[in-house]
């Protein structure tokens, strides 16, 4: 019978405290704007300081208090951004996060190749052996190098090529600095419409190497309204911040290499 | 009152819970390396050691002892000192706002201090009476203070210092720890009473 009194001693102590503790709780509560733990729920929880605040608490009290745009989290990506500028009634069009995007479009099926690759599965490795077994060699290798830096399982690697996700993009850039071809920029999340190729060649090379590559045709430069592609030596690249989003390019693009991303993200 | 004199000295100097005891390194080490976030931490530990050894020589006193549950102080112990800091942090945040955010974060990381729960055992091993251990609990807040605002000075210096390569961070910070606590050595000969 004596093994009894410890126990109660013990679990008296705890039940007294956890009484005591709730009971304090409600007492001694002090009032949080309930915005506050609102926006504290949507965002990401990884107190990961990104922000630049101590964590997800200190950037959800500087979102009501000192009225810091939701942007500000890098992590929760487009959809956290919208949900709580929803929530406070604010304007979301100042967006200014980035998302990962890869510019090539040169899969299996529309690159042609140099060499039958059987190494290891590391784009780096591939790309030592005469720059990859792509013909083009500014493209995508598609061993998924960066697939496997990516935290947040936003890359996948479909039919030699890798593909960015961008609900699930952060904007981290791991993939960016991973790349040994330095294919995958960062845009922001607002500008849709990216020419989808990396291809320096000139039009007449890239055409041999890769059904999808920029050709440097120029037809998009001279289809924009707002002036905002331009030639790089030899491949279009659009200024997003000039880029209203219209479309013509796309349409005008022989090469099919300008894409619109921000249909599918955001409808 | 001879004999609160000579434990107030006695855990500042001759036994100090960081240097002597070696009792408390993690936040040591931890927050010494501005001398306003020690500040902080010892504010913090100062309160909680005062209060907990209160609370726990009553809980030992008046709980463990008439059941001969001495075998039991060290869950106890923890129990209580959880349960207190949990406490005196609602009420803080709600009665002294200030000093809730003076003491931040540091509150309830020294929960889980072995000073903490150090000193409580002390005093049961020793047996002191209620005010030998609340003033002991006080007396090792102090010693942690000044341990922790020496060393923290110290740190800051070695921040600009030339420090060779390999030593540079945590190795010339334990360096430092150890010459630190050589020197309180030199107390150990005091006998005070």
């Amino acid at each position: 019978m004596s093994i009894l009194i410890p126990v109660a001693v013990v679990s008296g102590l705890g039940l007294v405290f956890g009484l005591g503790l709730s009971y304090a709780s409600k007492v001694f509560e002090v009032k949080v704007d309930e915005r506050i733990s609102a926006v504290r729920e949507m965002l990401p929880g990884a107190n990961c300081g990104a922000c630049g605040y101590s964590g997800c608490d200190g950037l959800a009290e500087a979102i009501i208090n000192e009225g810091v745009h939701p942007s500000r989290c890098p992590v929760g990506g487009i959809a956290v951004v919208n949900a709580i500028a929803d929530y406070l009634g604010i304007d979301e069009g100042s967006i200014d996060v980035n998302v990962a995007r890869v510019l090539c479009q040169g899969n299996c099926d529309n690159v042609v190749f140099k060499y039958n690759y059987l190494g290891i599965e590391d784009c780096h490795a591939a790309n030592a052996l005469a720059g990859g077994m792509d013909a083009c060699s500014y493209g995508c290798v598609g061993l998924g190098s960066c697939k496997k830096v990516c935290q947040f399982d936003a890359i996948i690697v479909e039919n030699g090529l890798a593909r960015i996700i961008p609900e699930k993009c952060t904007g981290c850039g791991n993939c960016v600095a991973e790349c040994p071809k330095s294919i995958i920029k960062l845009v922001p999340v607002l500008s849709g419409f990216t020419v989808k190729c990396n291809n320096h060649d000139k039009g007449v090379i890239a055409r041999k190497n890769c059904k999808v590559g920029c050709i440097a045709c120029q037809r998009c430069v001279k289809v924009c309204p707002s002036e905002a592609i331009t030639m790089d030596n030899n491949l279009a690249v659009i200024d997003p911040e000039k880029c209203t989003n219209c479309g013509q390019c796309a349409e005008a693009c022989p090469q099919k290499c300008i894409t619109n991303t921000i249909v599918k993200r955001f409808k | 009152m001879k004999e609160l004199f000579a434990i107030l000295i006695g855990a500042i100097l001759v036994e100090n819970f960081v240097l002597s005891k070696f009792l408390g390194i993690c936040p040591f080490l931890g927050v010494s390396k501005k001398t306003s976030t020690a500040l902080g931490m010892s504010g913090a530990v100062v309160f909680v050691l005062v209060m907990s050894q209160a609370v726990t020589w009553l809980a030992n006193e008046y709980l463990l002892e008439p059941y001969n549950l001495e075998y039991l102080q060290t869950i106890t112990f923890i129990l209580v000192i959880a349960a207190l800091v949990q406490f005196v942090e609602t009420v803080l945040k709600k009665l002294m706002p200030p000093l809730y955010k003076a003491l931040g974060v540091y509150l309830p990381l020294i929960t889980t201090n072995c000073a903490v729960l150090g000193s409580a055992l002390i005093f049961v091993e020793r047996n002191y009476t209620f005010i030998e251990a609340v003033v002991f609990g006080f007396a090792a807040g102090l010693g942690f203070t000044l341990a922790l605002i020496l060393f923290s000075g110290i740190r800051e210096r070695l921040e600009t210092a030339d420090i060779p390569e390999a030593f540079k961070g945590m190795p010339i910070t334990l360096v430092a720890a150890s010459l630190v606590s050589i020197t309180f050595i030199g107390f150990a000969g005091l006998i005070i009473g």
